[in-house]
């Protein structure tokens, strides 16, 4: 999957199951302090990051995601090696 | 020490019949159903198949979506109806301000979160208990709302929570005015929710027998009193007061709508959803909230009822009220408004608290429609399908819950 397209459909997800504004949405924004999303906002997307791109990720490799881009990279990562 | 006066400075109300206590009113007086067809789910796997809904209802007129989600639809409605009636009190407290450290909140529920519930079970049995969203015990605890009004509103006292199934709005109220005059508090945001039509919560009812299966003409379901009664209909709504003292009251020139003057509670220590027979039980709130209150009974100008539609509670809130006033009895008017909104279970005594309310401001008297057939066991004036002009002073909400839960609330004019 192309990097464009993963971080089209989780701004996509951020918008349609968090609940957020697209337009504040930017690869640089921090989940916490930018988008004010929370810890069980953070596990909400990881559900949704595991269901909608059929990956597993470790709550190890999640405890290191801060910002929107740091989530499409490690999704890319998974999908692509 | 006399005791410190509790008084009303605000109400909200979101429910069957509408979202602003104004509307409300006229749709009272007006003696329309909130009675219909159960748009929320497929109800077809259930005898019965309407409810008195709340009808287009949006979270997202209050908060962002990404607040409102969060929330159970119970919990939304009561968040609505307490920006209501904060508003309607005119007060305002910033996060961290001292005044809020003395401004608390009692919400009451029956079932809180049970629509949230249901959805999660789903998603359990479906996916595994892997998938269980990370909001779902927040959004089914009893408590959310309390919680949730108590962030939002800045009300950093006392903030708690009753569960005494359709009592527990009732309570909520005598609970409030309770922390008020012990002092720990001078303005308490007090009332109750209940977002309970759901297939989960329609079939509990349905098995218990409780509910009415006039489907064919579901504005007639709910016929408290009368002797064609064939059980309750399933409201949802929610119902807030702000509660001060009176001196906090007056010191800000508050709109006071009359005070809380009275409290009874009892337990039927009998059964845990019929009636004790003869309603002993429900007398002896009722004479609770008198004797708290310093009055006779005759000096009670209107009785909110119970009246649930259901045959035994009828029947039996009509001895508790004869035993309790005697003679004045038959000169007092009682109606249950639930003929018209529904039985909002844990909401209920708050919405009709907004009601006794404005019955002392207004001096008019709600109906209890649908009344067509006179029950020889229901035998009070129950102002039968029409409002009626009575100028009172004084007020009895009555509500009763599954569990034995007896409670009388007196509100007096001031």
């Amino acid at each position: 999957m192309e990097r464009s397209e993963i971080e089209a459909k989780l701004v996509d997800l951020l918008v349609d199951e968090l609940g957020l504004e697209r337009d504040d949405i930017t690869m640089e924004a921090k989940f916490e302090e930018d988008l004010d999303v929370d810890s069980l906002g953070v596990v909400e997307l990881l559900m949704a990051l595991e269901d909608n791109f059929d990956v597993k990720i470790p709550d190890e490799e999640a405890e290191k995601i801060t910002t929107v881009g740091e989530a499409a990279e490690m999704v890319s990562q998974k999908l692509n090696g | 020490m006399d005791r410190r006066r509790v008084v009303v400075t605000g109400m909200g109300t979101v429910n069957p019949l509408a979202h602003s206590v104004d509307e409300f009113w006229a749709a009272l007086l007006a003696g329309k159903s909130g009675a219909a067809p159960i748009t929320l789910f497929d109800p077809s796997g259930l005898t019965t198949r309407f409810a008195a809904e709340v009808k287009g209802f949006d979270p997202d007129a209050y908060m962002p979506r990404k607040d409102s989600r969060r929330l159970d639809r119970s919990t939304m409605l009561f968040w609505a109806a307490t920006k209501q009636a904060m508003d309607d009190a005119g007060l305002v407290f910033e996060d961290g301000d001292p005044a809020g450290l003395r401004a608390g909140v009692v919400c009451g529920t029956g079932i809180g979160g049970i629509g949230t519930t249901q959805s999660q079970i789903d998603v359990l049995n479906n996916r595994g208990p892997g998938r269980i969203s990370p909001l779902a015990i927040p959004m089914i605890m009893s408590n959310q709302a309390a919680g949730a009004v108590s962030i939002d509103f800045h009300l950093a006292g006392p903030s708690t929570c009753t569960v005494t199934a359709c009592a527990a709005a009732a309570n909520a109220i005598g609970d409030a005015a309770e922390i008020i005059r012990r002092g720990v508090a001078d303005v308490m945001v007090a009332g109750g929710m209940e977002g309970a039509v759901t297939e989960f919560a329609m079939g509990g009812f349905a098995s218990m027998k409780a509910l009415s299966t006039r489907n064919d003409d579901p504005e007639a379901a709910s016929r408290p009193f009368d002797r064609d009664r064939d059980g309750f209909v399933l409201g949802e709504g929610a119902g807030s007061l702000v509660l001060e003292s009176w001196e906090h009251a007056t010191a800000r020139e508050a709109h006071i709508y009359g005070e809380v003057s009275g409290y009874g509670m009892s337990a039927d220590a009998y059964h845990i959803t019929l009636p004790r027979p003869g309603g002993g039980g429900a007398a002896r709130a009722m004479q609770g909230a008198l004797d708290d209150a310093g009055i006779a009974g005759d000096e009670v100008g209107y009785i909110n009822a119970h009246g649930t539609s259901t045959p035994a509670n009828d029947a039996t809130e009509t001895l508790a009220i004869k035993s309790v006033f005697g003679r004045h009895a038959q000169r007092l008017p009682v109606s249950s408004t639930k003929s018209m909104t529904g039985h909002m279970l844990g909401g209920a005594g708050a919405v009709e608290a907004v009601i006794a309310l404005k019955t002392l401001v207004e001096g008019v008297v709600p109906p209890t429609i649908n009344y067509t057939t006179p029950d020889p066991e229901c035998d009070l004036d129950y102002v039968p399908n029409e409002p009626r002009e009575v100028p009172v002073r004084r007020v009895l909400s009555n509500s009763f819950g599954f569990g034995g839960h007896n409670v009388s609330l007196l509100f007096s004019s001031v």
